[in-house]
This record gives structure tokens, C-alpha cells and sequence, in this order.
């Protein structure tokens, strides 16, 4: 339906360049995790350098590891674990995390009570802490490393939305929706939802900066990817005793991982913002 | 005699979103003489308070003075540096904001912020600055001059915070005060006062004012001259007498004639059998944990018993907090009734909601004061109105989309809207539907809480109106609650005054319309006329006053 009224209800956005900057960053990274087996100039396994700690040069764009494999290709492989795993983690920690949040908003009472109360219990203990006695005590496979960092971001997620699901909840059009007869799945997900998708947006990028730390953190300590698996924060620990050496091995994976939370930062510091002006 | 004040082609603009420049302001002119109180009226966004700021050289954020000249007492505003415009702002120009309870820190006394003036500017030694405070508190008739400066401001009432607001602008002995609508937030038995006090100042003192109001009545009481402001453009000026009885521009005309008194068109026949709709028998509702007697531990409603007879309408009316929007929640099941009985067209209602069955829902619906939170930001107007269509009625497709015309329509709104959202609606645009979603349900009787206080006076005239009109067609009655007089006796068949959670009186407006209660004499003797004398000649019982006003 086309409107000829004297103010118009076109919506544009205004992005500013650094956001597209973040943008295309990550935009690379996906593209690099999803197509990383068909472009790799080298199998992941295979030394192929005669020394150590090679440095860069045309054969070797990145230099070698501390086996002489190649390093570009273990990068590439490892955007696919760091990206995944993350993007898995964050996903499962968001959606849980909100659907609770705005159910015990709009709930309340007791539910909300007691869910806050284990969720605090949870979100009290160090994230680093738990991460290394579950992969302590069960070890740490792909999966067991993706449900245990969406267990430990969850409580975050559903603070943030149960904050702001309460903001909205007093509003007079969710009043109105209940003298309505409306249900409750109705209310969280019709009325309240929409008004809140935006800091959800901006929550999940941050969610999964820290996931993406707390997982290279853990592969550093070795808890983390286990080999012949690696991902970026297990290619700086398997590569850490070349950091005498200034070799490029040690250095390239902490900049892939500074280069991808940094974007997500950016991008959400960012977020293309809709300009509202009646008359333009 | 030589102006205070002399505005030359005063433009102001502002910067939207996309960086367009919008002039707000669009070359007003405006003389100010020593000692004359100057009202600026309009609607919202007509620029009212933008020209008031601009006298001290402030603008909003976003905002610029973009041309023209402001002289005050001879100095240019506009083109004074920020250090030099902060010697003059306290001390030769002075502003009473409009809402003293947030422009008071509520964490330092009174006193101590009241002559916070005199210590910036370096006007008066600490005790003489005291001295001084409680002699303006005793001429603005404040109870208690000598303590009530020792005191935070949460233990004194809004109007009394308003005249130590209107102190601490005095206290530098300005030559111009900046009022900007200092009586709006109050009840109409507190506002009295607060003006008598202001005008007694302003007269003894010899200060010129400006006074920003929408309210015209307020105005015709305080000021000598008005100038009338529409999109930011000078309508109509002149002497109060002059623009009350001769008003020459058409928008002037129209503001005045939305204060005439419209009394209810169609006369009510008090033969009709009247059927009752709705009755509410002896409800008490209210907040905080149950007592032993299984009542609340706050009952802001007790024992309201109140009877609305079909196709006519009921106004319930008092000042805030006397519990009349506590009872509309209560009547709607949003905070459940602890005692009392509830019947609807001969049925039982539930007191909560949620026990109510979808029809009970349906026949009785609630239009709030806030069309702002009223609609949901995210959706567009089609979804709100289709959702009780469908939720209700079972509608879709086609069918659903023709009934949103039609509603539309019954509101006077054009069908181009459905597609937007509530925020590219104006004020009595988004009231409108707002109202048109409660009709969506086809109700028998729809409950009005303030509707229309959120309205400039010539919108919410016009939603009257529409409220009239629809009720002829669609035979629906309304509970209309209201702090205004003037609006509830334009469209009620009854009224209730409602004081400290109890109904003290019903009047019917058709049989005498003189209330016997001494409360309702006091708050409807309280309502602002057109008639600049009113306040002067105004005699109230001082004992009536001490009883029941808060000032």
C-alpha cells in the first residue's frame, strides 16, 4: 500500500564505514571456514617445510609450524572450529537464554524466582573454572565443548533479556494484550519480542566474542580442540615455543583471533541504524 | 518606556536524523516591557517552550539559533559567549521548569538549593541568602517559612515544591522569570494556589514573565498579554482581554471555542427505563500484602458501589491519586477486586481476568492514557487492529482487511495509514486507534482512562466528538475517567467525584448540576475560566481548603 501522505513511511539506514569494515572482516572468516578444505594449498597433516618455525615466504604465505607443516592451511581449518563451534555455542546460549528470560518476565511470581536463583547459582561460578573441570572430568570433545560453553553463557543471555522483557512488560499495550485473554506464548513472542530483538542482536554478538575467548582460551591450555583437530587458540599453544623466534606461526592465529572479535565489536558498536524523518 | 525583552525575527533550527536542517522556529518577534507577564500558547510543538529557552541563550541538543536578535536588558543572547550568558542566566534571567519534582536533587535540602543562586553569582552572604529564602516563602504563602527549607523535597507536596521552585528563580531578583508550564503536573485544587502565589509575587516585585502554557484559562488568570504560537509562527497577538473577547485569527478562535462548555447533545431521557450494564457493588481493590481482614494493606478504592445503565455514559472524575484509575484496573480484572461484586449485563464478572471467559472480555473493554505505550512500537496499525478481529471474532484474509477499513473509518483516520507504526502517527492520531482496537472487539461498554489528557485541547475536543458520534451509532456506553471537568461533562449522562478511594457523590448533570458535597464544590469551583478576573474574584472556604487541597 503506497501512501500519499505529506510524511511518507519510508525507512532507510544509515551504516557507517567502520561497521562495514566489521561486516566484511567477518563476512571473510565465514567464507574462508566454509570453503577452508577446497582452497588450502596443503594438506593439514603434512610437513612441509625442512625447518621449524619457518618464516614467510612465496611457497609458504604464512611460514611453518613447529612440525614444519604448513601454516596458512592450519589457519584456514581452524577458522572452521573457532567460527563453528563458537557460532553452535552462541546460538544454543542465546536461544535458551532469551525464550527464558521473557517467559519469566512475563510469568513471573515464583518461576521467576526460582529460574534467577539457579541461573545466579550457575553464572557464580568462574567460566574458565568450570570449563576446565567439565573438560577435566568428561573430556573434551567437539560436542561436550559446544554444550558446555552454551550452558555457561546461558544465565548471561537470560539476565539480558529478562532486563529487558521487563522494560516492556509494564507497557500498557502488554496490559491490554492480557485483559485480551491473550496466552502467554502469544505475549513473549508477538508483543514482546519485536521491541526487544535489537540489544538481542547486539547481546549475541558480544556473547560470542567472549565464547570465541573463553574456547581459544581453553585450547591454549590444551583443554580445548584436541589434535589432530585445531583451532586457532590451540595453534598458538602448539606453537607457543616459537614466540623467541618472532615466527610468524605464533603470531598469525593471535591475529586471526584479535581480527575476528574485534570486527563482531565493531560491527554491533555499528548496527546500520534506521533513520526516522517524517518529511524526508 | 524602553523593552526588557526585544526579539527580532527569531529562527531557530533543528538537525533530524539524516542531517536535514528544519526550521522550528520561523522568525517570531517579541517584546517583553518591565514588569509585564507575557504567555506564550500553543499546542505541542508549536515552539512555546524553544522561544522560552532562547531567552537565555539556550537551545535543545540538535538545536540552533539560526537568525534574529534576543535582547534582554539590552545585551544580545545570541551572540554572548557560553561564560558570558552563564553570568546572566540566574541572575538577571531566571526559569521555573515544569516539573519541580525532577528539577530538584532529591539528595540536598531545600534551602540549601534554593539559594545555590546567590553563592554561584556571589550575590548575598550565606545568611543573608537564607533570610531572604524565607521571606520569599512567606510571600509565595508557603506553610512554615521558616522550617520548610530544612526539608528534602520529597517531603513536601507538588505544589508546594513548585512555588520553592518559583523561589529559587526569585531569589536573584531576575529581571525576567521564565515559567514554563509550572502548574501543568498539578491537580486543579492545588493549582489555584500555586498561581495565586505566583501572581501576588510577579505583581509585588515588579518582574517581568514569561508564562508557557497550553492551557488558556491558566493563562488568562497570570498574564497581560498573549501571544498565540502555531508551527513555530506568531498566530495572533495581543492583551488577554483582546485575544479572549475579540480573537481575530481562526486558530485563536478554535482554541476558544474547544473551552466552551459543550454539554451532552442529546438530552438524556430520564423517563427511559434505565437498564442496568454494569454494576460494581461496594469494590474494594488496592496494593501490598493482605491484612487479617483479607483486604489490602493500601486500599486506594473502598467500597466504591457505581451503576452505568446501558447506552449511557458514566464519568468518574478527582484528583490523582484518589484511586479512580485503580478502580477502572480493578473493573478490567487487571488488578483483581479484593472485595466486592462485579456484574456485566446480568452476569457475574470474575475479579481478575484471567478468569473471565473471552466474551466476558470482549463485551468490556479499556482504553488507555498513553497512546504512546499503548500500541505496541513494533507493529503496524493493520496488525494491532486485526488481532483482536481474529482473536475475537475469528476474522482473516479479506474479511479481516475490509472490517480495518471500516474501523479506520469510524475514526476518521485515512486508510493509508495501516501500514505504518505507531510512531509515524501524531498524538490524536495514535488516541484514535487506540480507540479503534477497543471497537475492533464490538464491546458493550468501553472504559476511557484519561483519555484525552495526553491531547493538545483542540485534538482531544475533536476525539470528543468523535466519542459522541460513535456511541450513537454503536450504542455503547463508556466509563470515562478524568481529572477534567470540562471534558467529562461534555460527554457523561452521571457523575461520580471520587476522593481518598471513596466515592463522596453522584451527580446527574440533566437533573441539577450543582454538587452538594463540599468536596465536589471545592473541585469544581476550582476549574480555570476563560474570564481573566476568575481568580481574583474567586472566594474559597479556607476551612473547605485546609479539608481537602494538598497545596
Amino acid at each position: 500500500m503506497t501512501l500519499s501522505t505529506p510524511f511518507s513511511s519510508k525507512v532507510s539506514y544509515s551504516f557507517s564505514w567502520v561497521g562495514m569494515v566489521g561486516l566484511a572482516i567477518i563476512v571473510f572468516w565465514a567464507v574462508i571456514a566454509l570453503a577452508a578444505p577446497h582452497i588450502i594449498p596443503y594438506p593439514i597433516g603434512e610437513i612441509v617445510d625442512e625447518d621449524y618455525f619457518g618464516p614467510m615466504s612465496s611457497k609458504l604465505l604464512l611460514g611453518s609450524d613447529y612440525l614444519g607443516r604448513d601454516m596458512l592451511s592450519r589457519l584456514m581449518m581452524g577458522a572452521r572450529y573457532t567460527v563453528g563451534i563458537s557460532l553452535a555455542a552462541v546460538c544454543i546460549a542465546c536461544f535458551t537464554g532469551t525464550a527464558l528470560g521473557m517467559a519469566a518476565a512475563v510469568i513471573g511470581g515464583w518461576f521467576d524466582t526460582i529460574l534467577s536463583r539457579f541461573l545466579d547459582a550457575l553464572n557464580s561460578i568462574p567460566s574458565k573454572l568450570s570449563g576446565l573441570v567439565v573438560a577435566a572430568a568428561i573430556g573434551s570433545s567437539i560436542n561436550v565443548l559446544i554444550v558446555m560453553l552454551a550452558v555457561i553463557y546461558t544465565p548471561g543471555a537470560y539476565r539480558f533479556a529478562r532486563a529487558l522483557a521487563v522494560n516492556v512488560n509494564t507497557m500498557d499495550y502488554i496490559t491490554v494484550a492480557r485483559t485480551r485473554g491473550e496466552s502467554i506464548l502469544y505475549i513473549i513472542f508477538s508483543e514482546i519480542l519485536p521491541n526487544i530483538i535489537g540489544p538481542l542482536l547486539a547481546d549475541f554478538g558480544i556473547r560470542f566474542v567472549f565464547i570465541t575467548l573463553l574456547l581459544s582460551g581453553l585450547s591454549f591450555l590444551g583443554l580445548g580442540v584436541q589434535p589432530p583437530y585445531a583451532d586457532w587458540g590451540a595453534l598458538v599453544h602448539e606453537n607457543i615455543s616459537g614466540l623467541p623466534f618472532g615466527a610468524p606461526a605464533v603470531i598469525v592465529p593471535s591475529l586471526a583471533i584479535a581480527s575476528l572479535t574485534i570486527s563482531v565489536n565493531l560491527l554491533i558498536d555499528n548496527l546500520p541504524k534506521k533513520i526516522r524523518d517524517r518529511s524526508a | 518606556m524602553e523593552n526588557l525583552v526585544e526579539i527580532r525575527g527569531l529562527k531557530v533550527e533543528a538537525t533530524t536524523d539524516s542531517g536535514r536542517r528544519l526550521d522550528i522556529i520561523k522568525g517570531v518577534d517579541l517584546d517583553i516591557a518591565p514588569g509585564e507577564i507575557v504567555a506564550l500558547i500553543g499546542e505541542s510543538g508549536s515552539g512555546k517552550t524553544t522561544i522560552a529557552l532562547t531567552l537565555m541563550g539556550y537551545t535543545r541538543t540538535g538545536c540552533r539559533i539560526s537568525g534574529g536578535s534576543i535582547h534582554v536588558a539590552g545585551k544580545d543572547m545570541v551572540t554572548l559567549s557560553e561564560r558570558q550568558r552563564a553570568m546572566i542566566r540566574g541572575r538577571e534571567i531566571s526559569y521555573v521548569p515544569q516539573s519541580a519534582a525532577a528539577a530538584f536533587n532529591p539528595t540536598k535540602r531545600i534551602i540549601d538549593q534554593v539559594v545555590e543562586v546567590t553563592h554561584i553569582h556571589k550575590l548575598l552572604p550565606p545568611a543573608e541568602a537564607r533570610q531572604k529564602a524565607i521571606s520569599l516563602f512567606k510571600a509565595l504563602s508557603l506553610p512554615n517559612p521558616e522550617q520548610i527549607g530544612d526539608r528534602y523535597p520529597h517531603q513536601v507536596s507538588g505544589g508546594q515544591l513548585q512555588r520553592l521552585a518559583a523561589a529559587m528563580a526569585l531569589i536573584s531578583d531576575p529581571k525576567l522569570v521564565i515559567f514554563d508550564e509550572p502548574t501543568t503536573a498539578l491537580d486543579v485544587t492545588t493549582q489555584i494556589e500555586v498561581l495565586r502565589a505566583f501572581k501576588s509575587v510577579m505583581k509585588k516585585s515588579g518582574i517581568a514573565g514569561v508564562y508557557v502554557s497550553h492551557d488558556l484559562a491558566v493563562v488568562a488568570q497570570i498574564a497581560d498579554r498573549i501571544l498565540v504560537l502555531r508551527n513555530g509562527e506568531v498566530q495572533e497577538v495581543g492583551s488577554t482581554e483582546t485575544i479572549l473577547n475579540d480573537a481575530k485569527h481562526p486558530y485563536t478562535r478554535e482554541l476558544l471555542s474547544a473551552f466552551e462548555p459543550k454539554p451532552r447533545g442529546d438530552q438524556l431521557d430520564l423517563a427511559a427505563e434505565a437498564k442496568p450494564l454494569l454494576e460494581i457493588n461496594a469494590l474494594t481493590a488496592g496494593y501490598g500484602p493482605l491484612q487479617e481482614d483479607g483486604l489490602p494493606l493500601v486500599r486506594a478504592v473502598q467500597e466504591a458501589s457505581i451503576t452505568v445503565q446501558k447506552g449511557r455514559n458514566l464519568g468518574i472524575i478527582g484528583e490523582s491519586g484518589c484511586g479512580k484509575s485503580t478502580l477502572a484496573r480493578s473493573i478490567a480484572g487487571i488488578l483483581p477486586a479484593s472485595s466486592g461484586k462485579l456484574t456485566l449485563d446480568g452476569r457475574q464478572l470474575a475479579p481478575s481476568a484471567r478468569q473471565r471467559s473471552r466474551e466476558q472480555l470482549r463485551e468490556l473493554q479499556i482504553v488507555f492514557q498513553h497512546a504512546d505505550t499503548s500500541l505496541n512500537p513494533a507493529k503496524s496499525i493493520e496488525d494491532i487492529l486485526g488481532r483482536p478481529l481474529t482473536f475475537y471474532h475469528g476474522m482473516k484474509g479479506s474479511q479481516r482487511s475490509t472490517r480495518i477499513d471500516q474501523l479506520l473509518d469510524m475514526v476518521q483516520l485515512p486508510k493509508a495509514l495501516r501500514s505504518r507504526t505507531p510512531a509515524e502517527l501524531s498524538g490524536g492520531q495514535k488516541q484514535r486507534v487506540n480507540f479503534a482496537r477497543a471497537l475492533a472487539a464490538e464491546p458493550k461498554i468501553i472504559l476511557c482512562d484519561e483519555i484525552t489528557s495526553a491531547l493538545d485541547t483542540v485534538v482531544a475536543a475533536a476525539v470528543i466528538d468523535l466519542l459522541k458520534e460513535l456511541q450513537r451509532e454503536l450504542a455503547l456506553s463508556y466509563i470515562f475517567i478524568s481529572h477534567d471537568l470540562s471534558v467529562v461533562e461534555a460527554i457523561c449522562d452521571e457523575i461520580v467525584v471520587m476522593y481518598h478511594g471513596k466515592k463522596v457523590e453522584q451527580i446527574t448533570p440533566a437533573i441539577s448540576k450543582i454538587p452538594q458535597h463540599p468536596y465536589s464544590q471545592l473541585l469544581f469551583s476550582s476549574v480555570p475560566k476563560l474570564d481573566p478576573n476568575w481568580l481574583d474574584s474567586l472566594e474559597r472556604d479556607p476551612e473547605l481548603v485546609k479539608a481537602y487541597a494538598h497545596a
